[in-house]
């Protein structure tokens, strides 16, 4: 069974509840889709067995047989290429590799050229596997990475796979959770973290994956983010209170379920109410 | 010569536009005829590469030199490839502008940023 962990924004605790999740469920896989800034193994610091490097395609043009007819150019929606003085031009970090422009050229004048973007790591920590993405600063998409992270690991059923997201709700995020039997939207308790829960609930909603909250950081009082859930019929997975010394082992990379027998029992019941909640069979038909 | 200008509104009373890339409207302006023409700046609201694709306009519609208050540098790579000189604009009047390139009182744009991709400023 695969779950995502996804939030609209950063810091909500997608890595605090994915990392701890992972651990409650012992046999389990965690897979850091963060690309751009992938934490979980600050907190696991896996023994890395295997790393790969990640490249993609760019466009590469022969001049001798490209005849100027700038389909290319017109087709590309990020605007990296240009057609100046009888030349095309490749702007490399403006191009998302969707590789449209190999396919459309009349004169099959384009082809591929590899462009390493990144890599994967792969490891171990106390039984739990764990993957992270790392995309090269300044590369305008970690999709191919997330993909090459994902579709490597559809053999192994019998774990529980923790899929960690990017925040928001964009392309690196769709390609995330696109596998995923559940989804697991992870809030903060302020307008603010309300107004970000609702981009991953459209989201969720859109890619019509069954899903829940866990509401983070909860304080006395009012909980915009509890009323939002209510309203929209959100199932509330489980809430997390706003913990000094919860944030303090997390802030030293420490897990939190192996400190502390506390958030062992709370992480151990959050993981119940997921698997409770989540569709056993899709996990056996993917 | 053709020059372009980027501008906020479709008229020549209007301020030349902070944004290059993005901006709505380019005057067209021909030094030699005096004939001048607004064209839509078909770009403007892409979600990436916009400096690319309006530079890529400006080629299209053979003008000799841009004036702008400010250039990314992909779009200025564009412009340096088709041999587009760029200039840095004195005023916010696009006539002032005019004027002062006419009268050589222009200076080449010196400093090229490196974009803000995606993020609005």
């Amino acid at each position: 069974m695969r779950i995502a962990v996804l939030s609209g924004k950063g810091g909500t605790g997608k890595t605090l509840v994915s990392v701890n999740l992972a651990v409650v469920a012992k046999k389990s896989i965690y897979i850091d889709c963060d690309v751009e800034e992938p934490n979980g193994h600050l907190f696991f610091k896996p023994m890395v067995t295997e790393e790969k490097e990640i490249s993609m395609q760019i466009p590469k043009v022969d001049e001798a047989i490209c005849n100027g007819c700038r389909k290319c150019v017109d087709f590309c929606k990020f605007n990296a290429l240009a057609y100046i003085k009888g030349k095309i031009i490749v702007f490399d970090d403006v191009c998302h590799s969707c590789g449209g422009c190999m396919i459309l050229c009349p004169q099959k004048a384009i082809s591929g050229r590899n462009k390493s973007i990144g890599k994967i790591r792969a490891g171990s920590s106390d039984g739990v596997v764990v993957y992270t993405g790392i995309l090269n600063t300044g590369e305008a998409s970690g999709v191919p990475i997330i993909k090459e992270l994902l579709s490597g690991i559809e053999s192994e059923h019998n774990k529980t796979i923790f899929i960690d997201c990017p925040p928001g709700s964009a392309c690196i995020v769709m390609e995330s959770i696109k596998d995923a039997d559940y989804c697991i939207l992870v809030a903060e308790p302020t307008l603010f973290g309300v107004h970000n829960l609702n981009m991953v609930y459209e989201l969720v909603k859109l890619f019509n994956k069954p899903f829940g909250a866990v509401l983070n950081k909860c304080l006395e009082g009012e909980n915009p983010a509890e009323k939002f859930c209510i309203e929209k019929d959100i199932r509330i997975l489980g809430k997390i209170p706003f913990d000094r010394q919860l944030g303090t082992l997390n802030s030293n990379a420490k897990i939190a379920v192996k400190e502390n027998k506390k958030y062992e029992e709370q992480f151990s019941t959050l993981l119940d109410a997921i698997i409770k909640e989540a569709p056993y069979e899709t996990a056996t038909n993917t | 010569m053709r020059i372009a200008i980027p501008s906020d509104e479709k008229n020549i009373d209007s301020s030349i536009c902070v944004s290059f890339g993005r901006t709505p409207y380019f005057l067209i302006y021909d030094t030699d005829t005096k004939i001048r023409e607004f064209i839509d700046n078909s770009t403007a609201a892409s979600s990436g590469g916009a400096g690319i694709k309006a530079a890529q306009i400006l080629v299209d519609e053979k003008t000799d030199a841009l004036i702008t208050p400010r250039c990314g540098e992909n779009a200025a790579d564009v412009l340096k490839s088709a041999d587009i000189k760029i200039y840095k604009s004195i005023s916010s009047s696009i006539k002032d502008n005019i004027d002062a390139f006419v009268s050589g009182k222009l200076c080449l744009l010196d400093e090229i940023h490196p974009g803000f991709h995606g993020h609005r400023k």
